[in-house]
């Protein structure tokens, strides 16, 4: 049971990775991060019961606590990006190159 | 004095530098939104963060003075967390007091950015004193997430904004990489303290694939936060694109908190797990050092400049990680603190020199300046001279890149080729620390130049006294060398450590 669990959050892991990879929409990228903290989440848990200690799931409140903050902070900068160009596209967002 | 840290009081007792930042940074967010949004008080709000940031240097150095210890726990009570508390606090102060001028000149309301400057130096006293995985990602976080705001501050800019996207989606994608390294750890481990880690790696064979992945993880995700190459991507677009003291601040405090958590994670959770991290750390190293100073000799605009030359100094840093005992820690003390004066310094420098709206920040403005600030333009010498390490012009530059290679050498596996990577890459940023330098001194003054406007106090202050303390150390090094010296973790004091480093400061 717990096998399973780890190897589900990493595939969930990895479906988040490729996702900030590949796509361009902030919301989009934005969205396959806090997958990836899902994923994370779901490996502290297992392993918890692995372990039979509570540190892992302490852990998993404070991550919660954390993503809630940053999603906070992520989407009020999507939303002043969305301001100045009209679009959360990050193809459309370069004014800043070498 | 001594904490026992499963005491609630004493661990309170155990982090009052912490309390004081933290607590005044909330009573100061009360202050600058009680009352209408002006100059003033924003003006005022700086000056009381500066007094905030100085009371809780002052409790740093009251602990450290009365040699304070405690008992194993989560937070460490020991010399290097004092010592990188105060190149943090100082480092603080200086994009405080420069935030004050800066945002006069650019007619910045914003009495909140002085704020989430003090929140992310507590997130980053926390790190420094993380001795449990789960403070070090509160740390981290804490200090992130004020600092994706402080890149974005300026919300008339549109380059300010996508510097503060781009920070905050290649941050929250790294930080997920650090905690699943930490879960990968724990899961191995079965704790989250790092000195029960450490024990419980130590004398085990490596075929436990959920450690390594772990240990993986966990560079990758400090390499992000140190900004190493290959994952420096964000550091020069998000350097350019913040405002300039947001940028001081990101390239010194932010960078020495987190080697200052990467490098006690390391040398006390998996000194015995060597054989794993040494050569992905080795190559980290030599790709960043390489990296790092030749994409900085294409560039025009001195803020990239600066910023890719952050990523080359992280790369000197990590050679310390990788040496990974008393006389690499010493090493890297004495590093940061000529590497946080010097950048603040030019970034100042920067500041000075720049127009409102951030113009005039290429490299071809700097002609002449000699002619016209010549105060000004030996100051920035000296900061590019510390940056570049040349002695006695350079100062503590100089000393500071000495004993990186000589713990380099002296290292119980000596690290020959990262030496040699190191100063064979300080050659070749030269070429760039010097082409400043000589644009600043040889060419002449173009006649359409804009006037330069006289220097505000503040980043009178903040450069002439880091050019000062820079040359009077690079002098006489050796206190700071003793003192570098004496504030290595707790946990590594009486292990082997080579030759004393002021041999070298003898010469």
């Amino acid at each position: 049971m717990i096998a399973e669990a780890l190897f589900f959050s990493a595939v969930l892991f990895i479906i988040g990775v490729v996702g900030v990879l590949i796509r361009r929409n902030a919301i989009i990228i934005f969205m396959c991060v806090e997958l990836m903290l899902t994923a994370v989440n779901l490996s502290f848990i297992a392993l918890a019961r692995l372990h039979g200690s509570a540190t892992g799931q302490v852990f998993v409140l404070f991550v919660m606590t954390v993503a809630a903050a940053e999603a906070a902070v992520g989407l009020a900068i999507v939303i002043s990006i969305f301001r100045h160009h009209k679009s959360v596209d990050l193809r459309n967002i370069n004014l800043l190159k070498g | 004095m001594y904490f026992d840290l499963s005491i609630p009081s004493q661990l309170a007792g155990a982090l009052l530098p912490d309390l004081v930042l933290a607590i005044g940074a909330m009573l100061l967010l009360l202050y600058s939104v009680w009352g209408p949004a002006t100059l003033a008080r924003a003006r005022v709000t700086g000056i009381l963060a500066i007094v905030v940031c100085a009371a809780s240097f002052a409790a740093v150095v009251w602990v450290w003075r009365h040699d304070a210890t405690a008992s194993n726990g989560i937070i460490a009570v020991d010399a290097f967390r004092w010592a990188t508390d105060c190149i943090v606090l100082a480092a603080t102060i200086i994009a405080s007091t420069l935030m004050i001028d800066y945002s006069e000149r650019e007619q910045l309301v914003s009495a909140e950015s002085y704020v989430l400057l003090l929140l992310a130096a507590s997130g980053m006293l926390l790190l420094a004193a993380a001795r449990d995985l789960m403070v070090v990602f509160l740390g981290v976080e804490l200090m992130s997430i004020a600092s994706y705001i402080l890149a974005g501050l300026d919300r008339r800019s549109a380059r300010g904004a996508e510097a503060s996207l781009k920070y905050f989606l290649l941050g929250a994608f790294s930080a997920c990489f650090l905690l699943y390294g930490v879960a990968l750890v724990y899961g191995a481990t079965g704790s989250t303290d790092i000195a029960v880690i450490g024990t419980a790696v130590t004398g085990k064979t490596f075929d436990n694939p959920m450690l390594l992945a772990g240990i993986a993880m966990l560079i990758i995700g400090f390499s992000f936060k140190v900004a190493a190459v290959p994952f420096h991507m964000w550091t020069p677009d998000v350097y350019e694109g913040a405002s300039t003291p947001v940028s001081a601040f990101m390239a010194t405090a932010v960078k020495a908190a987190a080697f200052a958590a990467f490098l006690r994670v390391w040398i006390e959770a998996f000194p015995g797990a060597t054989a794993a991290w040494v050569h992905p750390l080795q190559w980290l190293a030599v790709v960043t050092m390489v990296g790092g100073n030749v994409i900085a000799l294409m560039q025009k605009n001195i803020k990239r400049m600066l910023a890719y030359s952050s990523i080359a100094h992280a790369g000197y840093l990590l050679v310390t990680v990788v040496v990974a005992n008393q006389l690499g820690a010493a090493a890297f003390l004495f590093y940061l603190v000529a590497y946080t004066l010097a950048t603040t310094g030019a970034f100042a420098v920067v500041i000075a020199l720049s127009e409102p709206g951030e113009r005039n920040e290429s490299i071809p403005d700097y002609a002449g300046l000699w002619t016209v600030q010549p105060w000004l333009a030996a100051a920035m010498a000296v900061f590019m001279f510390a940056l570049l390490g040349f002695p006695i012009a350079g100062g503590m530059g100089f000393f500071a890149k000495w004993y990186v290679i000589e713990a380099a050498l002296h290292a119980p596996q000596p690290q020959t080729v990262l030496a040699v990577v190191l100063v064979l890459a300080s050659v070749i940023s030269a070429g760039y620390y010097l082409g400043v330098v000589l644009t600043m001194f040889m060419k002449p003054r173009p006649a359409d130049a804009a006037a330069v406007r006289p220097v505000p106090t503040g980043t009178f202050l903040v450069i002439s006294l880091s050019a000062f303390v820079l040359l009077l150390f690079g002098v006489l090094p050796n206190g700071f060398v003793k003192l570098a010296h004496d504030s290595v973790p707790i946990s590594m004091v009486g292990t082997p450590a080579g030759p004393p480093v002021t041999a070298a400061a003898e010469r």
